[in-house]
């Protein structure tokens, strides 16, 4: 078939290549992969000492413990929900952890609790 | 004082070996001392790229762990001036490598060598980030394909914060890319990342492509630097990215389809 390819100008068939997509691909993961690369470690940490704590005081169930990262481009909500078994009869007790921080270096986390 | 350069990718098998050793003679070639060491621990291929795999006697290990002299290790290359390999334990594992004794090999290397070679091993293990740690510039070698993109993103992101420079919080390391395997027929088509696709998504500055060259495999099975045929495409686009680097102001060839003749139209790609 070359005689007759010859003849015609050689476009791409597909309006949107593969190489477009492989592009398209990575700029999206690694977007991702650096956020996360100098995403704070003491994170994990940080929500293993609050529960430390808590369970200090109230008998705390590890299954009923929810843990939430929201990342956006100015800030991350790191939310940690845990729920507290009923201390009066009947309603249960939740407590809820929320830390907010800064990007970058100037991350302050406040620790807000309120007892539901 | 001599210039630490790493060859690094984090993917395997986009041509760091071959890349080090067309470098390395590509240096020598223009005067300048250049050692090239391998940091495959256990996987030593640097010597048979070299054609030295018969004159192997100490390696880097021995020099290490004290068992042999540099000068003992080091193999003087036979056809190009001012060129030494100094090839890896095939024995050995990367837990050899400490960076004690790395430290006091490059110290030692330093003091005598203009270039200093690190062939990197693959992966973010011990042994590339030795390979890395004690660079003053890196070479980032890739394909033009996603995983070896996403794995030389990685690679950046240690030289950033785990070479010795951004230990002690001295000038960031000098980041070079190096596009291999570039196939300018499957780019037109659509069927491969562009030179320009690579360098928006990696944001660094380009030293070289190297078009993808069947002299290539025919280099290393008669273990000769790719660099020393110049009459290949590949040979010609590491002459130019060695010059480049050096500070010449070259234009980047090979990265379009070459203007095929009638003749080579009618009957294949040649």
């Amino acid at each position: 078939m070359r005689i007759f390819d010859f003849f015609r100008p050689s476009k791409p068939k597909e309006t949107v290549t593969s190489a477009h997509h492989a592009k398209e691909r990575l700029q999206i993961v690694m977007a991702h992969e650096r956020a996360g690369r100098d995403a704070p470690d003491f994170l994990p940490l940080l929500q293993k000492e609050l529960l430390e704590v808590i369970a200090k005081y109230v008998d705390v169930d590890q299954n009923r413990v929810e843990v939430k990262l929201d990342r956006n481009n100015d800030f991350s909500t790191l939310e940690v929900n845990i729920e507290l078994p009923s201390s009066k009869k009947g309603e249960p007790l939740r407590i809820k952890a929320s830390t907010s921080r800064e990007p970058a270096s100037k991350d302050k986390p406040k620790e807000k609790e309120a007892v539901a | 004082m001599g210039q630490i350069i790493v060859m690094t990718s984090g993917k395997g098998g986009v041509g760091k070996t071959t890349s080090s050793a067309a470098f390395a003679t590509g240096f020598a070639l223009r005067g300048h001392k250049t050692v090239v060491i391998d940091f495959d621990v256990g996987l030593r291929n640097l010597d048979l790229i070299m054609g030295c795999e018969r004159r192997v006697v100490f390696d880097f290990i021995n020099i290490i762990n004290g068992e042999a002299k540099l000068h003992q290790a080091l193999i003087k290359d036979k056809k190009v001036e001012n060129l030494y390999i100094l090839p890896t334990s095939q024995t050995r594992d990367k837990d050899a490598l400490t960076k004690e004794g790395v430290e006091k090999v490059m110290e030692e290397l330093r003091k005598e060598f203009e270039f200093i070679i690190c062939d990197s091993p693959a992966g973010i293990e011990k042994g590339a980030l030795m390979a890395l740690y004690f660079a003053d510039q890196a070479i980032i070698v890739t394909n033009p394909e996603v995983s070896s993109v996403r794995d030389s993103d990685r690679i950046l992101g240690m030289l950033a914060a785990r070479s010795r420079r951004a230990e002690l919080g001295l000038e960031p390391v000098v980041e070079h890319l190096l596009l291999t395997r570039y196939d300018p027929y499957r780019v037109e088509r659509g069927e491969m990342l562009n030179v320009d696709d690579v360098l928006e998504i990696l944001a660094i500055p380009l030293l070289g492509v190297i078009p993808e060259s069947k002299e290539v495999l025919r280099a290393s099975n008669v273990g000769m630097p790719i660099i020393l045929d110049d009459e290949s495409n590949a040979g010609q686009a590491y002459a130019d990215a060695v010059g480049r680097f050096l500070g010449e102001d070259i234009e980047h060839r090979f990265i379009k389809p070459q203007k095929r003749g009638l003749f080579a139209r009618l009957f294949g790609r040649m």
